[in-house]
């Protein structure tokens, strides 16, 4: 001890080292902390146990047909003829129909909640939102199939005969009463409503983190509103709606029950968006199921494997989007 | 945001009351956002006119048809009509505004107009089936697609619900709020990772999530296609959403409370398990509602690992069980053929949705308290014993 005492005193930078804190666990905690760690490295497990058996069942039917799985647009028990060349790109059709009304829509209703209303509407509102959210998606489907698509075929009707120059409003089948019931169109109508309140509540919660110095500068310039709006809030919010809207965009691929419930299902491609005709890898996994073969089913495990990673993508995408943006940092979980 | 609704308020601005000279000026706090009758009329008077516009020209004059162009159209025109008449009134600068304004209106409308549709019509479309006793305390075994209302019902696709529900928010709710302590209490080095999986999971599509139960637990371990294998995969879809809103409420936890604890000589356990979840109840509780009114409602796992039946099947280790939406889908597959079983179908989406209502109105309520929030009984409890130690 006294040997302590007459030590030097650290003179130089190098010698002045911050003292090790050490902290034992007791038994009790460190047990405790162990089962969280384990419990936290459990969704580790859980998310590669499905990658892992999903490549496992799958790769047989990969392996069968080879890299014409990807570009096959077929769907037969006859000859064991699958290809999602078709339905993974009408899948995605669908969803960008519904991303295309459901940004503008959700864009518009965020700003709403969190710059036009006032005190007293906007906890309603997002009450509103989260309900939104939290009506199941074969409702929708229901409310879609029986009373919009009667509603609509009109309009698709309309679009179909005046804007045909627009290849992808043309109709290439014979004209029908069920000519325009099961679209691609009619189809993202419904799934947008699915995807407007994830986009509506995060673009929410960017564009109230905007700085308040930035708006009142506006304001002090002499802006109105929609220009503080405009030239503050948006810009801000850029990243962080961008992000939301592919969060979205992976809501909307992975929609089952409504699509199936909606659409006319062909194993084709489909890019005339107003007439009926349309898949999704989601809807012919969950049509399929029952009378699936073996190798049906491997190829349904194959199909589902490539959902699942193209929305994993886009998932990843948007976080990276929205953690190196200002208005995402802000915001992140 | 709620800046612009009160602007810094000086001596005598914009004060437009006179007072007696000498006096000082009396401060009459400005209102910047004013709604005046001309912006009421404006708006109200570009609706109503568009609206009788757009009724003589739609089915009258031009050759257009249905419900859903009619309101387009409408739109189009209340947004023509408004900025015409605001164009009269002000400048342009204040008409983009207030075009703009009404265009941002819209889309909260719209939203509230989605949400009240969906509820209306599945209640109102269901009112056919659900007004017969019937329909609640029969299955459809002895029902066929033909039968009248009076035959049949959801009582197995009630019970197999409810039995998945509670198993699948058994499963997920203790991992999931286990991981969120792992988030927001141990961390270190795996924190991003697992949060970034966590995330990653969020996206994963419902069906995928059935895909892989079946694989795995079915196809591989031999359960059989049953209700646990349906709640397993539901839980394996609640749980990304049970640990995200967890964690977040564990995080709004004030860290003092944490740090009073260790001083007085807690362990992590003992501060975990007697402060820090206690002061989070309100919110996890809501995040546990939230996740079962998201469980519930759950169609293509529950298809792919319960199939389906019409009989009762109670027992959710062996058979197959039909769930609520799942007897919805089936249902309605055979659209027009059997127009009572699309009745009924429809009477389970009324349940559904009442169901979902209810679990909503609870979080809610549930969630109404920010963490530590004693109610009132806690607080005459407090009370009374403050008032014992006093003594």
């Amino acid at each position: 001890m006294a040997a302590a005492l007459t030590s030097p005193l650290p003179v130089t930078a190098d010698e002045d080292v911050p003292r090790r804190i050490v902290s034992r666990t007791s038994p009790g905690d460190a047990i405790f902390r162990a089962v969280l760690r384990a419990s936290g490295l459990s969704v580790f497990l859980i998310t590669g146990m499905i990658l892992a058996f999903l490549i496992l069942r799958g790769s047989w039917a990969l392996r069968a047909d080879g890299f014409s799985f990807f570009t096959k647009q077929s769907w037969l028990f006859v000859g064991n003829n699958f290809g999602i060349g078709g339905i993974l790109p009408d899948g995605i059709i669908i969803a960008v129909i519904a991303m295309i009304i459901a940004v503008p829509v959700a864009v518009a209703t965020a700003i709403f909640i969190s710059e036009y209303a006032p005190d007293r509407l906007r906890r309603p509102l997002i009450a509103v939102i989260d309900l939104m959210a939290a009506i199941p998606s074969i409702i929708y489907g229901v409310w879609g199939r029986f009373f919009l698509v009667p509603r609509a075929i009109g309009t698709a009707s309309w679009l179909s005969h005046h804007l045909s120059f627009l290849p992808a409003f043309r109709i290439t089948i014979p004209v029908s009463p069920s000519t325009f019931v099961g679209s691609p169109v009619i189809a993202g109508m419904v799934v947008s409503l699915m995807a407007i309140p994830i986009i509506t509540s995060l673009s929410r919660q960017v564009f109230s983190q905007a700085p308040q110095g930035e708006r009142e500068g506006a304001y002090a310039l002499g802006s109105t509103r929609w220009g503080m709006v405009r030239t503050v809030v948006l810009p801000f919010g850029r990243a962080g709606v961008t992000g939301a809207a592919m969060l979205g965009l992976g809501r909307a691929m992975g929609e089952t029950i409504a699509v199936l419930l909606v659409i006319t299902t062909i194993p084709t491609l489909n890019w005339h968006v107003l007439q009926s005709g349309g898949n999704s890898v989601a809807a012919l996994i969950a049509l399929n199921w029952n009378e699936a073969t073996a190798h049906m089913l491997s190829a349904l495990m194959a199909a589902g494997l490539a959902l699942f990673a193209i929305t994993l993508i886009v998932n990843s995408l948007a976080a990276v989007v929205i953690n190196r943006s200002r208005s995402g940092a802000a915001t992140a979980d | 945001m709620s800046g612009t609704g009160d602007a810094p308020r000086g001596p005598g601005q914009g004060s437009a009351v006179r007072s007696a000279p000498g006096q000082p000026a009396t401060e009459v706090p400005l209102r910047i956002r004013q709604v005046t009758a001309e912006d009421r009329l404006t708006l109200g008077g570009a609706a109503i006119g568009s609206l009788g516009l757009i009724w003589v020209l739609y089915e009258r004059v031009l050759p257009f048809s249905g419900a859903f162009g009619f309101w387009l159209c409408w739109y189009l025109g209340f947004l023509v009509l408004y900025a015409a008449a605001a164009g009269l009134q002000w400048r342009p600068l204040v008409v983009r505004d207030k075009l703009m304004a009404a265009a941002v209106g819209s889309g909260g409308v719209l939203a509230t107009a989605v949400v009240l549709e969906q509820i209306g019509y599945s209640i109102t479309r269901g009112l056919a089936s659900v007004s017969h006793l019937n329909f609640f305390t029969e299955s459809m075994a002895f029902a066929s697609p033909t039968s009248s209302l009076r035959v049949g019902g959801i009582q197995h696709a009630a019970v197999g619900s409810l039995e998945q529900l509670g198993l699948a928010t058994l499963f997920s709710v203790p991992l999931g709020v286990m991981a969120a302590l792992f988030l927001a209490e141990v961390g270190g080095r795996m924190e991003r990772p697992v949060r970034t999986i966590v995330n990653a999971m969020t996206a994963l599509p419902s069906i995928v999530a059935g895909l892989f139960v079946y694989a795995f637990a079915v196809l591989t371990l031999g359960l059989p296609e049953s209700g646990l294998a349906a709640s397993l995969a539901v839980a394996v879809v609640m749980l990304p959403t049970v640990t995200r809103a967890a964690e977040v409420v564990l995080r709004v936890v004030p860290g003092t409370l944490r740090e009073a604890s260790y001083a007085l000589g807690a362990s992590q356990f003992r501060t975990v398990w007697n402060v820090i979840l206690p002061t989070a109840r309100s919110g996890l509780s809501t995040a546990v509602v939230l996740a079962m009114a998201r469980g519930i409602g759950e169609t293509a796992p529950v298809l792919l690992t319960a199939g389906f039946t019409a009989n009762p099947n109670a027992n959710p280790l062996h058979g197959w069980q039909a769930t609520l939406p799942t007897f919805i889908f089936n249902m309605i597959e055979n659209l027009g053929q059997y127009p009572n079983d699309v009745a009924r179908g429809l009477g389970a989406g009324a349940v559904l949705m009442l169901i979902v209502l209810v679990l909503f109105t609870i979080a809610r309520l549930l969630g109404g308290s920010a963490p530590g929030e004693l109610t009132r009984r806690q607080q005459r409890q407090l009370r009374r014993a403050a008032a014992e130690w006093s003594r």
